[in-house]
């Protein structure tokens, strides 16, 4: 027994083998993120993390994980190009934060704050995926067949060449690509009317690089401060067309390719603040 | 806008110069060199000699340039009708600002002379009751150790230590002395450079700024804090786990709750390729974390960098001292940092608008006091390592700082100054005359990384040999026994009320 900071007496949380929720079969590895300890809990994120880790780095380049219930941090900094890792449930917050090039795929809805800073490599999920996704990514793919929630895409950013790319099948919240400096980012709104509003209100607030590109009604008043509106012109379509056919590709959908239907959310300027500031020391 | 050469001329509405070269034209032996080293265009070359021509800023470099030594920066008397409220620095503000419409914008830490309470307090010394420590020749260690100290060490019975739970990572440092985070950006290559040199040879840390960590400087990384910032600039997996410690920075004291602003002009492709972010434009660090808004969610954070850094190094947390500071550094220890960094008002800084650095914050002396005193009535003050920045200028506020409860302190702007730097407060414009806090290659080479270096070291070193000369004064052989040791303060200020909340004890006040 120990104490901790909290004062309650709390058993440690080793009382498993970790070995008990690794199985081998058909040439991947498959982790059971539902097995419990002696004390009826369910395997920490830090013990599964830690599989994760050193199944990596005994070679295995495709890693399932099933049973996954709101398990925190997984694969952040993972950095194999050739690496896949599947998950079945719900992963928890942070997934794939900092990640450098690996895939991870989701049968299932992801929480908040996936792809957290992310450096590259592709995150699919099968559902719906929640606050702040792709928060500062710097370069790879996230697409979301469902939903996703507030704060998403923000401070995207890109430089030398790596860009992020960020597609959602349904809606988005508010703030959607705030502080937004590089990057592709896609609503597709495929469950509702292109009459309606896939996204919410101060849409691309601070931006001053990279797109978004949303298939529906965009009203004027939903835009944020520093975003500006156009229609989509043939000039855009072939970068709409390598984002849609990925999304495709992923889910196995059809999306329509209704350019007039979308819009084209862009910054005003790439320096926003500029003029805002008096630098004479006085 | 200050004018900048002469062929912008004055507005009659706009405020007078505040310093004018008097150059004696006897002595000067027309070399041009303070006009070709004048980064301000202050100075210019006229009809066979030097000319001042308005924006002088008091840099004093073309001073130090002069072989002549024929150059002299004179302070413009006030050439305001006296008035102590309406003061010249009120007025020259509301003209400034009238002619710009803009947000002021400063930086170094603030320059209003508000009470500084290092100042106002004496240290105690061993007299009769207690023997002074000669430490020329007698050990008096100031090694610190920074990280966070998990769990109770136990002797069992056949007389081994036993710790509760596994150890956490710690950091040794040679004197209890952190270089402070100056980013890349905010200053030049060489400057961070030198600051980093400085750091390996004092063994001691300096922190990377949230500006990323350039490769040249990878060598560097064992003696390199990296930060999070709100931007996550230059944040990878690569840069977490290469260097010694994490610091998720929340704020900083001469701007809380104020993001960064790079401006696009220093947006180089230096700076862009560290950073990780678009060349030219202007670099925003959101004013809050959009990951964190609550202390669970800055749990989150520390969690997920250590699980990046599979728990091999210290992850700690940044914030700006403001007014509910205890309630949140004991928060930030229970979401399990290792170590708090306290950055009191008087912090310095490369760009922050003025009424932000010059109105916000708590004095560094009461944070660190109100912290150690909240962290230590609630048990949790032996799980951390403190640090206290924003304005430690000299051995005297750093030893008093770790009497009031710091284990160390943070330092920049003594460490700008040792380089050459002089405090004229206009980091922000890029055109340091020092090539420290600017982009412009044909500054940064005015800075000799080798030289800067030194005297930092040189600098920290004496500053390390003060604090042992007062430690043995006081007859305490570790500085470690001074951590908190308010009771060997006494205060000697006007406000007994501030000395009550900071816990120390008043001049005449005993032991008992």
């Amino acid at each position: 027994m120990t104490t901790d900071i909290w004062g309650e007496k709390r058993s440690k949380e080793k009382t498993f083998d970790p070995a008990t929720a690794v199985e081998r079969r058909d040439g991947l590895v498959v982790i059971h993120a539902d097995r419990r300890g002696e004390d009826g809990r369910l395997i920490h994120y830090k013990i599964l993390n830690d599989i994760i880790r050193q199944t990596i780095l005994e070679g295995s380049r495709h890693i399932v994980l099933e049973g996954v219930m709101g398990h925190r941090y997984i694969a952040s900094t993972a950095d194999r190009q050739d690496l896949y890792i599947e998950i079945h449930g719900t992963p928890g917050n942070n997934l794939g934060a900092f990640l450098d090039g690996p895939t991870i795929e989701v049968f299932g809805n992801a929480q908040d704050m996936t792809g957290n800073t992310m450096n590259a490599g592709r995150i699919v999920i099968h559902g719906n995926a929640w606050d702040v996704t792709g928060l500062a990514a710097r370069g790879g793919t996230i697409l979301i067949k469902g939903n996703t929630g507030y704060r998403v895409g923000i401070h995207m950013k890109e430089y030398c060449g790596t860009r992020p790319t960020l597609v959602v099948g349904g809606t988005a919240k508010d703030y959607l690509g705030e502080y937004m400096a590089g990057g592709t980012v896609v609503v597709l709104n495929l469950n509702g009317e292109v009459e309606d509003s896939p996204v919410g209100l101060r849409l691309g607030a601070g931006i001053h690089g990279g797109k978004i590109f949303v298939r529906g009604k965009v009203e004027r008043h939903q835009l944020g401060p520093g975003a500006t509106m156009n229609p989509v012109t043939g000039e855009d379509a072939p970068e709409l067309e390598a984002c849609i056919s990925e999304f495709e590709k992923a889910f196995g959908l059809t999306v329509p390719r209704d350019w007039e239907n979308y819009v084209k959310v862009g910054p005003a300027s790439s320096r926003p603040f500029s003029g805002h500031y008096d630098p004479t020391s006085v | 806008m200050a004018q900048q050469s002469s062929s912008k001329r004055r507005m009659e509405l706009d405020a007078p110069e505040r310093f004018m070269l008097v150059v004696d034209h006897e002595l000067c032996k027309k070399c041009k060199k303070c006009v070709n080293e004048c980064s301000f265009r202050a100075l210019e070359f006229v009809d066979g000699g030097v000319k001042p021509v308005g924006g002088c800023v008091a840099c004093g470099r073309c001073i130090n340039v002069c072989p002549a030594h024929c150059l002299e920066i004179r302070q413009v008397p006030s050439q305001f009708p006296a008035h102590a409220n309406f003061n010249e620095r009120v007025r020259r503000a509301i003209m400034s600002q009238a002619s710009t419409g803009g947000v002021l914008l400063t930086s170094c830490g603030t320059d209003i002379g508000y009470p500084v309470m290092f100042d106002e307090m004496l240290l105690d010394a061993a007299q009769v009751t207690n023997p002074a420590i000669d430490p020329l020749r007698e050990v008096v260690e100031t090694t610190t150790f920074v990280g966070g100290r998990k769990g109770r060490l136990e002797v069992k019975e056949n007389g081994r230590l036993y710790m509760e739970e596994d150890p956490a990572p710690m950091i040794a440092m040679d004197m209890p002395i952190m270089i402070g985070h100056i980013s890349l950006g905010s200053v030049s290559y060489n400057a961070q450079k030198a600051l980093f040199t400085a750091a390996r040879q004092l063994n001691i840390l300096a922190g990377s700024g949230e500006g990323g960590l350039h490769k040249d400087f990878h060598p560097f990384a064992p003696n390199v804090v990296s930060e999070i910032a709100s931007g996550r600039f230059g944040v990878t997996g690569d840069y977490l786990k290469r260097t010694a410690a994490v610091e998720i920075k929340i704020g900083q004291g001469a701007k809380p709750g104020h993001g960064g602003h790079l401006p696009g002009e220093k947006v180089s492709a230096l700076i862009s390729q560290t950073r990780m972010i678009p060349l030219g434009t202007d670099a925003l660090s959101p004013y809050p974390h959009h990951d964190i808004y609550s202390i669970e969610d800055l749990q989150q954070l520390l969690s997920v960098v250590k699980e990046s850094t599979e728990y091999k190094v210290p992850v700690g947390v940044k914030i700006a001292a403001v007014h509910n500071i205890g309630a949140i550094a004991s928060g930030i220890v229970r979401a399990g940092a290792d170590f708090i960094t306290i950055d009191g008002f008087r912090g310095g800084t490369g760009s922050t608008p003025r009424i932000i650095r010059d109105h916000v914050g708590l004095p560094i002396e009461v944070a660190i006091s109100v912290v150690d005193q909240r962290l230590t009535k609630e048990g949790l003050r032996n799980r951390v390592t403190v640090f206290a920045g924003g304005s430690i200028r000299s051995s005297a506020d750093m030893i008093k700082a770790i009497a009031l409860g710091a284990d160390a302190v943070m330092v920049c702007t003594a460490a700008m100054v040792a380089m050459g730097c002089r405090v004229c407060q206009q980091c922000h414009r890029g055109v340091c005359s020092w090539g420290i806090a600017t982009q412009r290659e044909e500054l940064v080479s005015r800075l000799d990384p080798d030289v800067a270096a030194t005297r930092v070291v040189r600098l920290f070193r004496s500053w390390n040999e003060e604090l042992k000369e007062i430690l043995g004064a006081m007859g305490i052989d570790s500085v470690e026994s001074l951590v908190g040791n308010r009771d060997r303060l006494r205060y000697f200020g006007p406000n007994s009320k501030i000395a009550e909340i900071m816990g120390v004890k008043h001049v005449g006040e005993g032991w008992g």
